[in-house]
């Protein structure tokens, strides 16, 4: 019993760190809030659309950043995806870099893009994985 | 009338808006986001109103062309094909007087005025979540 009471602390423990650290904002609880009963796998279901459809636009964002003339018109768009989605699911280090990388496309900064473009990944990449080690546990 | 909005505060996830088909609240959601149209959904579902789910400005036109209205829209902002600002002016010409909602990533600071300009009732800042949903609520029970 004391052992079951010590997991659920460990669990408790690590998921307060993704808010503290910011990995996480409000909008995450939100999402919790919206899972019951009828709808069981929601937080899950969600967050695995935000994974799916972030490497997609990762991928798109590499591409775009690759040509000889990028189109800083699509590299925005992608990366408004990505801030959308992010900020939908409470993703929080992710949506911020985000605003920065905007601001980079703004300027057509092609060196200032390709540093936000590793930041994102390395950001979305942390999130990702705590968020599988969160749902594993919970499980 | 009853204080619904307190009550999903509060965490009743009882709720419902509108206990029989006649009543019952019909909402569109127009976003070219996936993730944003899996939440919004949820969040209607979750208060028992009925919705549907458009990718652009001009299939949010489309749905009303082929006779469907709504009490309720949510109308994201950048879109393509066609955006919210159009799809709204467009919405008012052809007479639709259902709540719209603009629901954007921008802040109430940045440039929203041309938005509101196209006919929106009320506008919220993304991401969505359902205090904000009651609060665009209280102004569809208002105008019927």
């Amino acid at each position: 019993m004391a052992y079951l009471v010590q997991l659920q602390k460990q669990f408790d423990d690590y998921r307060a760190s993704l808010f503290n650290e910011g990995f996480l904002d409000d909008q995450f609880e939100q999402l919790q809030q919206l899972q019951d009963e009828s709808n069981p796998d929601f937080v899950v279901e969600v967050v695995s659309l935000f994974f799916q459809d972030s490497e997609r636009l990762l991928n798109e964002l590499a591409t775009s950043l690759d040509q000889q003339n990028t189109d800083y018109r699509k590299v925005d768009a992608h990366v408004h995806q990505l801030k959308g989605s992010s900020s939908s699911i409470g993703a929080q280090r992710v949506q911020r870099v985000c605003i920065a990388f905007r601001n980079f496309c703004e300027e057509q900064n092609t060196e200032g893009c390709l540093k936000c473009l590793q930041q994102v990944k390395h950001e979305y990449t942390l999130v990702k994985n705590k968020l599988e080690t969160l749902f594993k546990v919970s499980n | 009338m009853e204080d619904i909005g307190a009550r999903i505060l509060a965490g009743d996830h009882q709720v419902q808006y509108g206990q029989n088909q006649r009543t019952k609240i019909k909402a569109l959601v127009v976003d070219d986001n996936m993730i944003n149209q899996a939440l919004h959904r949820t969040l209607l579902r979750n208060l028992g109103i009925e919705n549907h789910v458009v990718g652009n400005g001009r299939e949010a036109v489309d749905v009303h062309c082929s006779g469907r209205r709504f009490d309720l829209i949510l109308m994201d902002l950048d879109m393509p094909v066609m955006n919210g600002i159009e799809a709204t002016k467009k919405l008012r010409a052809m007479g639709i007087q259902s709540t719209i909602a603009g629901v954007s990533s921008r802040s109430v600071d940045e440039n929203i005025q041309e938005f509101w300009e196209a006919g929106l009732d009320d506008y919220q800042q993304k991401p969505l979540n359902f205090p904000k949903l009651v609060s665009i609520l209280q102004k569809v029970n208002h105008s019927v």
